[in-house]
């Protein structure tokens, strides 16, 4: 979907990125992106993206991650070999909660990870770097050039207009 | 000129004359030069003492633990002692990471990467020993449960179980948390890369991280997810360590306070021994601007509050062995104070309890030397402190006739050196090779052109 060409800006100051956003997405944009090199807070509401949905996943992971992790010190202490350890019940199912805890932040932790991974379309060494600074002190935005609304002109006066130290052209 | 009539003003987190560009530059800078003629110092330093420690372990594996002063009634000493000093000195990282993160105190951005990894690599050696310990290291699996011909399972029953699932989970997610934390911090160094092996290897560390505006919105999440999950795992980890003990019914392990005395212990050993490798790594990699004397004074004030909360566990164990009337404990607690091994509590003592009560003193706090020092002894005594509460309770227990005496070997002495070379080696390695200060976090609290910081990302 997402071709990656268009117009990119590149700012120094994430309060100057912000602005350029919140204009461009007044021009009904939606195939825009912005690069920068940390979390830009009010970036989600300037954008219009949602809230992270990865929450729920990890809620779903934790609750089977402790059942599983619960049952199966049950099917292991009292069905496929029961052994009687000190007269407890088979199903001691207090001196099984530590694992069963355990079992919930393994499971939630590490697939909550692997979830990051997918949602992020990462590892991905193909795609380019749009400019090495982007990662130091540099905040692009990158607006495509599929995009219905997409204005050659207007956005550029947007960017001069917001101060942007570079753009340029990604084809 | 507000901030200067407010009485409550912050003390600035970096020095605010620092750009993004700096920050950057200064971090990574260690990282693109040759090491220091300090850096080999240290590093050789390091592997010579790993080699004793090896050689230790490597005689013990091959004679067999009866190399160790090890027998009945001391079953537990320098290993287990060893164990669980490491685990605890992990603690701390965690709770700078995470639980920090949580309170959301932003100081602890700046420290937070090197306490991690610090975490990962106290981990990697506290899970030595118990290793080392079972005599024959290569059948360690057997510790997990999985499926094999005899058809046995572990015992899920046993603390000690409960152990390998808490110590492996710990391992595991630490490394994570810590992995996620550093993929924007790889790609900056990919970015930065003058040479193809460089960019190539940061670049697949980095997994291709390009910062996109919808990556940020997961990926914060998913850190404080994982730092949310963190945090019960790390009093998790250090509760079931206590448990080993607290669950068998031997005089002097056998109390209910163990589990948040050992989780306060663990935070101020790991405070220490985070304070120990800052004051140096700050003054080597010059990351003074970054790492202020401001935060080493935050880790002071949090081991003053950890090392008051240790001393009244060890006044309340003592109060209640009186109290409870059982003559047993009482035995075991007046052994421990004027017994044999009376020097190891009063060591434990002086280190733990009246050491850090010199951090309330505000110039002391902000000495450079007086906290290396202090921290130096708060480990030591934090060693002692958990060689006490095992070697003493073992070997005087209810019956005069099974007491006896420990003595360790120069193997675990070696072992015990050999632990300060295996956790030195990785924290030098990680100094070279990955940024130490989380960049793209302390961007994010950073000041820009003027504003206030926290004022635009809070």
């Amino acid at each position: 979907m997402h071709k990656e060409k268009g117009v990119m800006a590149l700012f120094d100051d994430p309060e100057r990125l912000l602005e350029a956003t919140e204009r461009v997405r007044k021009m009904n944009i939606e195939y825009m992106e912005a690069y920068t090199p940390f979390p830009v807070h009010g970036m989600e509401h300037a954008m219009g993206l949602k809230r992270s949905w990865i929450p729920w996943a990890t809620l779903a992971f934790g609750l089977s991650g402790a059942a599983l992790a619960f049952f199966f010190q049950v099917w292991t202490s009292a069905i496929n070999w029961p052994i009687n350890v000190g007269g407890k019940p088979y199903i001691s199912w207090p001196a099984f909660v530590p694992v069963s805890f355990e079992g919930m932040v393994l499971i939630s932790g590490l697939l909550t990870t692997l979830v990051l991974f997918i949602v992020c379309r990462i590892p991905n060494l193909t795609k380019p770097v749009f400019h090495p600074r982007i990662t130091d002190d540099r905040f692009g935005l990158l607006v495509e050039r599929m995009d219905p609304h997409y204005n050659e002109t207007e956005l550029q006066k947007i960017f001069k207009e917001c101060d942007a130290k570079e753009v340029k052209t990604i084809m | 000129m507000q901030a200067a009539s407010n009485t409550l003003a912050k003390n600035p987190l970096i020095n605010p004359e620092r750009t993004y560009a700096d920050l950057t530059n200064d971090v990574c800078a260690p990282l693109e030069k040759f090491p220091t003629k300090t850096w080999y110092l240290a590093f050789f330093g390091a592997l010579t003492i790993l080699g004793i420690g090896a050689l230790a372990v490597g005689i013990t594996i091959a004679r067999g633990i009866g190399m160790w002063g090890l027998n009945i009634p001391v079953g537990w000493a320098f290993d287990i002692t060893n164990f669980v000093f490491w685990i605890g000195i992990g603690h701390a990282g965690t709770l700078i990471s995470a639980i920090l993160y949580l309170f959301r105190q932003k100081w602890r951005t700046a420290i937070n990467r090197s306490a991690e990894a610090m975490t990962i690599f106290a981990v990697m050696t506290a899970g030595l020993f118990p290793v080392i310990h079972t005599g024959r290291p290569w059948y360690a699996f057997w510790l997990f449960p999985y499926p094999n011909h005899r058809e046995l399972w572990v015992n899920f029953r046993s603390p000690l179980v409960w152990d390998v699932f808490a110590v492996s989970t710990y391992f595991t997610i630490s490394l994570v948390f810590w992995y996620v934390g550093l993929i924007p911090d790889i790609a900056t160094v990919r970015d930065r890369a003058k040479n193809k092996i460089r960019r190539v290897a940061y670049g697949i560390l980095s997994l291709g991280w390009r910062g996109s505006a919808r990556n940020w919105t997961h990926y914060e999440m998913a850190y404080l997810l994982l730092a949310a999950l963190s945090t019960p795992l790390v009093l998790s980890v250090h509760s079931i360590v206590s448990f080993d003990f607290a669950v068998s019914i031997l005089p002097g392990w056998h109390t209910t306070i163990f589990p948040p005395y050992f989780v306060a212990g663990a935070i101020f050993s790991g405070f220490a021994m985070v304070l120990n490798l800052l004051v140096i790594a700050r003054k080597v990699f010059k990351l003074e601007d970054y790492i202020t004397i401001y935060h080493l004074e935050n880790m002071n004030k949090i081991m003053l509050l950890t090392g008051m909360m240790v001393g009244y566990a060890y006044i309340i164990e003592f109060f209640i062995a009186w109290y409870s009337g059982n003559i047993y404990e009482r035995f075991a607690f007046i052994n421990r104070a004027t017994g044999p091994y009376w020097w190891c509590y009063w060591t434990m003592m002086t280190c733990n309890v009246l050491v850090p009560q010199i951090f309330w003193i505000r110039s002391w706090r902000r000495n450079l030397v007086v906290m290396f020092i202090a921290s130096l002894l708060i480990n030591v005594g934090m060693w002692f402190e958990r060689f006490v509460i095992i070697v003493t309770s073992l070997h005087r227990d209810f019956i005069p006739a099974n007491w006896g005496m420990y003595k360790p070997t120069m193997y675990e002495i070696g072992m015990l050196m050999g632990s300060f070379g295996f956790f030195l080696t990785f924290f030098l390695i990680f100094c070279r090779l990955l940024p130490t200060i989380a960049v793209f976090e302390l961007k994010a609290i950073m000041k820009f052109k003027g504003k206030e910081e926290g004022e635009l990302y809070a």
